[in-house]
């Protein structure tokens, strides 16, 4: 059931770093940025989170809105209605399969993975919905895509793909940011600011991002950030590392 | 997560048909991974085991338990905390949990699985949704001022392991102090002091996992008879209001 609050609190709840998802093992390609000396202070840092978000950003809000909205019109046909066409390729399978598609690097896909495993997890425990089993059973062992659960847990609390692409662009730059702050020392009043300063950029993101939640997946954008993939692949072998990815 | 009992409310009992998960914690530098590798060596060969490491840095931990070969390298998980050791064991157990389940998953019932923390500060505090039991290990050349100060881990852990009782003399530590000083915040916990140097198989913590293993199985046993039992109850009881023909 929709909510009748501008900012409802189910949705702070998936939008809060606090949610135990798994985040905060993640860098979202900071660290590896941060050996190769690409990041070092504030001003790289917030360069580093417009591309980031202008990329991997939008593509994973697009792919969020896209399953929040799959989630919300299979779950119209109503609970007992859920056919098992849904963890086949011509539901969850199809949308995971378009995510995989977006993520040349096999580190970024499985890190991705794991994230989506881990939001699954507390997402289940915590707003039951026949989509995120869906979700679940059409992932069977490897977990599906991150962006897929934002979306369906989205879903699930009665939110919208809009809410889901906001929520998904806003995590793309904070986890990163905030293992900037961990990993340089970095004034964090100094971070906070520069994700200020991104907060129109990450509305439009996610704006642009949830215009394309009905339509055809194939056409979901598929920008890519070719240094990322590699960073992500670096870091994969790196010996010294805090973050899994 | 199992039962809960009215002689503790915060213990959750091991869900029947799953290992015990033994959490060991405590300060770098304290012996915990040797700890875990001597009870690996000591009970292997009595109890399915599985270890799950948490490195704040690299695979070190996993990678000397590997090499050490005190279990198979397929029973051996090492999970990456990004930088907050005590998040990946407390606020946000999912990596963990992933990790644990992962191993069941590849080895069927597991008896054991102990999860070793990284080396944290004396706060650190395993969750009660990732680990059933949990030890904290502290070493007499870490100042043997440490149980005076207290922190959960020294609290509240359901074993204190003192360990490096052989360097006691060589740095000035008084033994029977930290006995005295646990013992006054532990409420009746146990303490164990040991030395790997001097007893390699640590038996006194063998032995107090031997005594926790058989306690979970009996609390298991206990629960299976109370639902047999309860629901014999309840056949009677129907049978008792059913209308007579």
């Amino acid at each position: 059931m929709p909510s009748p609050s501008a900012l409802p609190a189910h949705l702070l709840l998936l939008a809060d770093s606090r949610l135990p998802a798994g985040g905060h093992a993640h860098s979202g390609g900071l660290e590896p940025a941060v050996a190769a000396g690409a990041v070092t202070d504030v001003a790289s840092l917030a360069a580093f989170l417009r591309g980031r978000l202008a990329t991997a950003g939008l593509v994973a809000a697009a792919l969020a809105a896209a399953s929040c909205h799959h989630a919300t019109t299979r779950a119209d046909v109503g609970e007992g209605h859920t056919t098992p066409g849904d963890a086949g390729p011509d539901g969850w399978g199809l949308l995971d399969a378009e995510a995989d598609a977006r993520t040349p690097s096999p580190a970024q896909r499985s890190a991705s993975r794991a994230q989506g495993r881990s939001l699954l997890r507390v997402a289940r425990a915590t707003w039951p919905h026949p989509s995120l089993d869906a979700l679940a059973a059409g992932a069977a062992g490897h977990g599906p895509h991150h962006p897929l659960v934002i979306g369906a847990a989205t879903a699930a609390m009665g939110g919208t793909a809009a809410q889901a692409a906001a929520v998904t662009a806003y995590g793309t730059v904070t986890g990163a940011a905030s293992a900037a702050v961990r990993l340089l020392g970095l004034d964090p009043l100094s971070v906070n600011r520069a994700l200020g300063t991104l907060a129109a950029r990450i509305d439009a993101v996610a704006a642009d991002a949830a215009a394309r939640a009905d339509g055809p997946w194939a056409g979901l954008p598929a920008l890519t950030a070719p240094q990322l993939d590699l960073y992500a692949e670096t870091h994969r072998k790196a010996e010294l590392r805090l973050f899994e990815s | 997560m199992g039962a809960v009992h009215d002689h503790d409310p915060h213990r959750a009992a091991p869900a029947r048909g799953r290992a015990l998960r033994l959490g060991i914690g405590g300060p770098v530098g304290s012996g915990k991974t040797a700890l875990t590798a001597a009870l690996c060596r000591t009970l292997r060969d009595e109890l399915e085991l599985a270890v799950v490491t948490n490195d704040i840095y690299t695979t070190e931990d996993a990678d000397f338990l590997r090499r050490e070969a005190v279990l198979p390298d397929d029973r051996i998980a090492a999970v990456r905390t990004g930088a907050c050791p005590h998040t990946a064991i407390r606020d946000d157990i999912s990596a963990n949990l992933d990790a644990v389940e992962a191993l069941e998953a590849r080895h069927g019932r597991l008896d054991l699985i102990i999860v070793e923390s990284g080396g944290d500060n004396l706060t650190a505090l395993f969750s009660r949704g990732l680990a059933d039991r949990q030890i904290f290990v502290l070493d007499v050349a870490g100042g043997d001022d440490v149980p005076r100060k207290g922190g959960l881990g020294v609290a509240a852990a359901d074993l204190l392991v003192i360990n490096k009782t052989d360097l006691a003399p060589l740095v000035g530590s008084d033994l029977d102090m930290m006995g005295r000083d646990a013992a006054r915040v532990r409420d009746g916990r146990p303490v164990a002091f040991t030395s790997l140097r001097e007893r390699p198989s640590a038996p006194e913590v063998a032995a107090w996992v031997r005594a926790v293993l058989r306690e979970a199985h009996e609390e298991a046993h206990e629960e299976a008879h109370q639902e047999v039992h309860d629901e014999a109850h309840r056949d009677a009881a129907s049978r008792a209001h059913a209308p007579t023909a």
